[in-house]
């Protein structure tokens, strides 16, 4: 409870009283930012493949391969921006170097041509995102009021989303208009990368997390307490740092499902190439409210039970007949499942850990779901092909069943200690 | 307050330049694009009235201008010359001359790919849904089964990585499925590699067919042997991508990966079935397309330009062994129709 409470300011200290129900005016300006920086990244992402095939007249087998080995590098990129942030205390320094890593990218794909320069720039682009997601985390916390910050990454993630799901339409309609636009594609992307950047560098303050605890924390040092491994290991963060890879283990990836999907509903193959722009639309209309009943309920609870909706997911995938509505209802439970957990995630690492390792401990968190989200990937592949794609996935399901309830109760602790403090405002 | 009043000119001031200059990029660019579909492709074309019939060449047309992607054919003895042009475009196509397939972009707000199998007057006889990029695609002897494959993809940020989808369907509108879902042999025993691939059918008749089977994590590109009675298919060797049967049924042209390093360069190599023995052919170049036989003694495969994006030319290479030529220009995805 101490952690928590020293790192919160008090209520009204930041924002005047009136404003309190409102979400800070820095969360809304990060969340321009990713929407931005999403526009640019996921236009790009939709027609690579395309214009891998059909540009340069390659195929797509590398770029799958390179993509995924980068997805690891991103992970563990993550939690040396999480430190970088913390260590000086600079986290907007941090994620402008993120943002700005993955702007000049978008720059090099004007000039790149080749297969070998275009997944190279698709790697430092990973890099980016994996050295800015942390700091940029940190910042939501640090900007948010305690009570409502489960509300704030609903916030972000939404506006995140909507980037997400604007991206590859702008890049559809681009090659809709001209066939053969793909530089046209990366202009557009380049110049929503800028706006971002600029949004960013010059609109948001560099706020001071530490040195901002510290001065409200009589006797501390004036630069706060400094960076340290150990805090990141305090017990409860620990404890839904294994919480999060035991479910992240659990966790096999939208693929497999949407791949399950497809195997055997002519709908879903139809709209293959779009399924995922249908789960980030459930995801962007559930993001804010999901976060606030986080807010209200406690967030582990909402961040395991979440889980269900992904073992629901499983179901639909794992049935045996295929109709549209099985699929579409796979696509909305997965949305419920990022709601209920991606920034439901952060809000809660960020919660619980030290204002000196904050960033670092969000980072860390995520990487951990990250990473045994991979390994959970590689593994479902032994059983797809082992058991088959129905028994495989109700397997995954009834494993989930088991586990949620476990770690239900051991993340019982954590939601008690943010009631207490809310309590205590 | 003047400081943050500052910032927010400059920030304003970033947005509009962006604006400006990608706004009169765009504008530029579709222009530019409108213009060179409205120009007439710079080829030569056969009188309408006398289109190219009997042994002949249909391919995909890659000549820029209002003909882009147009399926085209010229004469086998006469490859260079005029071409006939149909009024369907392609980004894969095979054909027997009465039939052919045809995997395409349906390009919109939200793209979408299909297959479609058209009858000799182009008209639609069976459509059928894709995943992904058209990858290959190729129909048996007599035109009666129809094998595609294309590339599965997911989105950036949430990917299993690169996949494709084989499925063979027939004329008769029968599904086969997903050609994953067959039993894996090795020497009559079956395996199960955690992860498989599956592309490049080429047919022997209507119950056998040639393919590629990878797996990764086993490190293995076969060539497989499939039987569609018995749902099964059959490990031949290792090291064949993309396979292609000679007229004569008796070699197997294919894509051969012969870099050192961790990179990929694929050559074209022959395959004689009854020795089992192997020839590198004379190109150089990075090959990445699944072969065509032009007759027992000719290879052909398209190359993209390296100085003009989206523009191809159709190569032959001797399978003997000699020097690779331009056989079309401008154009991919060769079929040969044989009379």
């Amino acid at each position: 409870m101490y952690i928590t409470l020293r790192d919160r300011p008090k209520a009204g200290e930041q924002a005047p009283p009136r404003s309190k129900q409102k979400v800070s005016s820095v969360v809304v300006t990060l969340g321009v930012v990713s929407l931005m920086t999403d526009i640019s990244s996921e236009a790009v992402a939709a027609i690579l493949p395309l214009y891998v095939t059909a540009a340069l007249g390659l195929t797509t087998i590398a770029y799958g391969f390179i993509d995924g080995l980068m997805q690891g590098a991103s992970a563990l990129v993550r939690i040396a921006g999480g430190w970088a942030a913390d260590r000086g205390d600079h986290p907007k320094w941090v994620a402008v170097a993120g943002y700005g890593l993955s702007m000049l990218t978008r720059a090099g794909l004007l000039v790149a041509s080749g297969f070998a320069a275009i997944t190279a720039l698709v790697a430092v682009d990973r890099v980016g995102k994996g050295i800015r997601t942390a700091p940029r985390d940190a910042m939501i916390t640090a900007a948010s009021d305690p009570a409502h910050l489960g509300r704030s990454f609903g916030v972000h993630r939404t506006l995140d989303t909507i980037g997400a799901a604007l991206g590859p339409l702008l890049a559809f309609i681009v090659l809709w208009a001209i066939p053969d636009g793909y530089t046209t594609v990366f202009v557009l992307s380049l110049g929503c990368a800028v706006i971002g950047f600029a949004l960013l560098a010059l609109l948001v303050p560099d706020t001071r997390p530490r040195r901002q605890a510290a001065s409200k924390t009589a006797g501390a040092k004036p630069a706060g307490r400094p960076f340290s491994w150990r805090s990141v290991a305090e017990p409860r963060l620990r404890r839904l740092l294994v919480v999060s890879g035991v479910l992240g283990l659990l966790t096999i990836g939208d693929g497999f499902i949407y791949l399950a999907l497809q195997s055997r509903d002519g709908f879903a193959t139809q709209w293959f190439p779009l399924l995922y722009v249908g789960t980030n639309l459930a995801y962007l209309a559930l993001a804010i409210p999901v976060g606030r009943l986080a807010d209200r309920v406690g967030r582990a609870r909402v961040l395991v039970l979440g889980h269900l909706a992904l073992l629901a997911a499983y179901l639909c995938a794992g049935a045996a007949t295929g109709v549209a509505g099985l699929t579409i209802a796979a696509l909305v439970l997965l949305g419920v499942f990022y709601a209920a957990t991606d920034g439901v995630l952060a809000a809660l690492a960020g919660q619980l850990a030290d204002t000196s390792v904050r960033a670092a401990a969000i980072g860390t968190a995520q990487t951990v779901v990250a990473v045994s989200r991979m390994i959970s990937a590689a593994a479902f592949g032994f059983l797809w092909y082992g058991l088959g794609r129905g028994p495989a996935m109700l397997l995954m399901a009834a494993v989930l069943a088991v586990a949620v309830p476990a770690c239900f109760v051991a993340l019982r602790g954590l939601d008690a200690a943010r009631v207490t403090t809310s309590g205590a405002a | 307050m003047i400081e943050r009043k500052r910032r927010v000119t400059v920030f304003v001031l970033v947005v509009l330049v962006v604006v400006v200059a990608a706004g009169a990029y765009g504008w530029s660019e579709y222009s530019r694009s409108r213009d060179a579909q409205t120009t007439a492709s710079d080829v030569d074309l056969a009188p309408a009235d006398a289109p190219i019939t009997g042994e002949r060449i249909v391919f995909r047309s890659t000549a820029p201008g209002d003909l882009y992607g147009r399926v085209a054919a010229v004469a086998a003895d006469d490859p260079g010359g005029p071409r006939s042009v149909a009024p369907v475009a392609c980004d894969r196509i095979d054909t027997t001359g009465d039939q052919s397939v045809c995997l395409r972009t349906d390009r919109g707000i939200v793209t979408t790919f299909e297959a479609q199998l058209l009858d000799a007057d182009w008209q639609v006889i069976q459509t059928w849904p894709l995943p992904g990029i058209p990858s290959r695609t190729r129909l048996s002897p007599d035109g009666s089964l129809i094998a595609t494959t294309s590339f599965v993809t997911g989105h950036s940020y949430a990917t299993t990585g690169f996949s494709t989808e084989t499925v063979i369907h027939s004329a008769g509108g029968d599904d086969y499925g997903n050609i994953e879902e067959f039993t894996l042999l090795e020497n009559g025993a079956e395996i199960a590699p955690v992860d498989r691939n599956m592309w490049g059918v080429t047919f022997v008749d209507d119950t056998t067919f040639y393919a590629t089977t990878q797996s990764r994590a086993l490190g293995h590109t076969w060539l497989v042997e499939g039987d569609l009675e018995a749902r099964t298919l059959s490990v031949v060797r290792d090291g064949v991508e993309c396979p292609s049967l000679s007229p004569d049924g008796s070699r197997i042209a294919f894509k051969k990966d012969v870099d050192d390093g961790s990179g990929v360069h694929w050559s074209i190599a022959v395959l004689d079935l009854a020795s089992g023995e192997e020839t590198v052919l004379d190109e150089e170049r990075n090959v990445d397309d699944q072969v065509e036989w032009l007759d027992d003694d000719t290879l052909l495969y398209g190359l993209p330009r390296d100085d003009e994006p989206g523009v191809s030319d159709v190569w032959a290479v001797p399978a003997a062994g000699g020097a690779p030529k331009v056989l079309i220009p401008e154009a991919w995805s060769p079929a040969v129709v044989r009379s």
